[in-house]
């Protein structure tokens, strides 16, 4: 099958690999370049589990071809920590029990960090809504929003 | 929270406040920076994939399966069927001696069930082993099927499983599993009323978010590591090493991070076949399901019927309770012979009858077949009983949580399969619950206690 060059930015830093045509960023991501933090919950834009952000929009990898995020800015939760320091949305998940088995989680953070790097401080509606598309089966959902409201609560705190 | 310290006095205290706060997992740090491992972060260098051909009919005989086309599509490497597996029949409780072995690894000769495993196509890519899966070509004659439990248990019924030779499963007690306790038809005779209804549930699918799978990778030594999302790692490690005939000493299983389960990876599903498969191409090979294939293959929670036929006295008693449980097992019996054990055991509720007698049956038809989830067996149960006690309550015009004080079993009482009641605490916490929603009950309730008959 005929191999497509990919090269873009994750985390930060310069990735670049060849890939069969057609593949999904979720499966380059995971099985070729090795950062495993999006999941597979479904392959089919239904669960969230395999949210990114690229050029600062939240996407689901799993209905993104690898071959169109050329040049790309790809952001996801494993690269979130700076230097071993939460974020504070990771810090908040941990602190309000917004994980139980974990599945969910990366997904999750990265549906609550788009919002709060679009609106400083989130109505409870917001964030409901833009974590919408995001399936928590363990049914943690009134934690997940605890968490990023209280997230949002500290990042303001931090900016005041 | 003040607590009544009347019952368990020596052990409670008042200073617990852990209830309503969250606490740090240990998993946690995992999880929110991506680092967990499940099973399908790993990666082996020229790892297979396995997708499974599956019947598209509810019951019918194999007259021939073809797999040649299948086995000449460019990136395929094998293509298993029934007789490469040692020990195609099995079944998973038979580790406690709850047989007969009735289920195939893949089918040999018939299918039960709508998406039976038939065929296992091993290949370099997913879309491979896919779109050689669909070359398989199965000749089938389509049998008639049984969908409804009462009309699989009925003389005449089409056979749904051939290693049980009838619709039910045998107990050592007969047609299904029996509790008899006093003398139920007197008690129906002396009772101001009788109220009998039947309650029926669907099956229910867990729907983790994270499918059912394995990868598995065979080691230098002659030895395979299965990494797995089961939710019985021993079970899995026993029933794998029987069905494979190879000392379990030959077998790592490395898990117990699951993303999500809720009983609906419990069963030995996915990684003998995906052992079998490194075994016989001597490459590492994942077996994941597709979202639909967890949605439309593992097992789900049993379908179940509950005939409730209560007699009870004016004064709020409960004088005589006839219980008949149907358990859907589907084609297999997986954990369902269990599940509708457990049911035997629980249909009285919490409540002191003195006239029980309860039938559990473990049905087969040709439905997928159930299993574990959720207190399987019990929680069904529970909400028939207690939809029965707030439709009793209003029969004889009582308040429905004091009829429940009434009829609560409290230290000392028999239950009807003969386990006396100890540490009840029934009646403690109905008091609290009814402070607690604001839903009064008379004084004498307030001043009743677990530890005594008095009141
Ligand atoms: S894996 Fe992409 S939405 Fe479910
Ligand atoms: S924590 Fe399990 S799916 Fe959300």
């Amino acid at each position: 099958m005929a191999k497509v060059p990919v090269q873009f930015t994750l985390n930060g830093s310069e990735k670049a690999e060849f890939v069969d045509s057609g593949t999904t960023l979720l499966h380059a991501l995971r099985d070729k370049i090795g950062d495993t933090s999006p999941k597979g919950g479904c392959h089919q834009g239904t669960c969230g589990a395999c949210s990114v952000i690229i050029d600062g929009e939240l996407r689901l990898s799993c209905l993104t071809l690898a071959e169109t995020c050329n040049g790309a800015d790809i952001r996801t939760t494993s690269g979130l920590a700076e230097a071993g320091v939460l974020h504070p949305l990771q810090r908040a998940f941990l602190d309000a029990f917004a994980t139980q088995c974990g599945f969910c989680t990366p997904g999750m953070i990265m549906a609550a960090k788009v919002l709060l790097d679009h609106t400083a401080n989130p109505s409870r509606e917001e964030v409901v809504e833009a974590l919408s598309g995001n399936i928590c089966r363990c049914t943690g959902y009134e934690p997940i929003i605890q968490a990023v409201l209280t997230a949002a609560r500290a990042n303001s705190q931090n900016a005041a | 929270m003040e607590l009544r310290k009347s019952y368990f006095a020596d052990v409670r205290q008042n200073g617990l406040n852990e209830i309503g706060q969250p606490r740090p997992r240990l998993d946690s740090p995992g999880h929110v920076t991506g680092k967990t491992a499940y099973f399908a972060d790993r990666n082996f260098p020229g790892m297979l994939h396995l997708k499974m051909v599956r019947s598209p009919h509810h019951h019918a005989r194999i007259r021939s399966i073809d797999t040649s086309e299948a086995e000449k599509h460019p990136g395929v490497v094998k293509v298993l069927t029934a007789k490469d597996v040692p020990h195609n029949v099995y079944t998973i409780l038979i580790l406690i001696q709850i047989g007969p072995e009735d289920e195939t690894v893949l089918a040999d000769g018939k299918v039960r069930w709508k998406g039976e495993a038939v065929v296992a196509v091993l290949a370099e890519t997913e879309r491979a082993a896919q779109e050689a899966a669909a070359k398989v070509k199965v000749d089938y004659e389509v049998l008639p099927a049984v969908f409804d439990m009462e009309e699989a248990l009925k003389p005449g019924a089409p056979l749904v499983n051939e290693y049980h030779g009838q619709n039910y499963y045998l107990y050592d007690s007969g047609e299904c599993r029996k509790v008899r306790f006093g003398d139920v038809e007197a008690g129906f005779g002396q009772a101001d009323h009788i109220l009998e209804q039947s309650y029926q549930s669907s099956p229910i699918e867990h729907a983790p978010t994270e499918t059912t799978g394995c990868v598995v990778a065979p080691e230098g030594n002659d030895r395979f590591t299965c990494y797995t999302n089961t939710q019985a790692m021993f079970f899995t490690l026993d029933n794998a090493s029987i069905i494979l005939q190879m000392p379990g000493s030959k077998l790592h299983f490395v898990g117990g991070t699951v993303g999500g389960g809720f009983g609906g990876k419990v069963d030995v599903i996915v990684e003998p076949i995906a052992i079998l498969g490194a075994k016989l191409t001597g490459r590492p090979v994942c077996f994941i399901y597709s979202r639909e294939e967890e949605m439309q293959i593992s097992s789900p929670r049993a379908a179940e019927k509950v005939v409730i036929k209560d007699g009870v006295m004016m004064d709020g008693r409960i004088v005589a309770r006839k219980v008949t449980g149907y358990t859907d097992a589907g084609a297999y019996s997986r954990h369902s012979p269990y599940g509708a054990q457990k049911g035997a055991a629980h249909y009285p509720g919490p409540y002191t009858i003195p006239n029980v007698w309860i039938d559990t049956y473990c049905v087969y038809t040709n439905r997928t077949p159930s299993s574990a989830m959720r207190g399987f067996g019990v929680t069904i149960g529970d909400f028939a009983l207690e939809v029965q006690m707030d439709k009793l309550a209003r029969l004889i015009g009582m308040d429905p949580l004091e009829f429940r004080f009434v009829n609560a079993y409290r230290d000392g009482d028999m239950k009807a399969h003969r386990q006396p009641t100890e540490g009840a605490a029934l009646i403690e916490c109905m008091q609290e619950a009814s402070r607690a929603a604001n839903w009064p009950v008379a004084e004498k309730y307030m001043a009743m206690s677990s530890y005594t008959k008095g009141a």
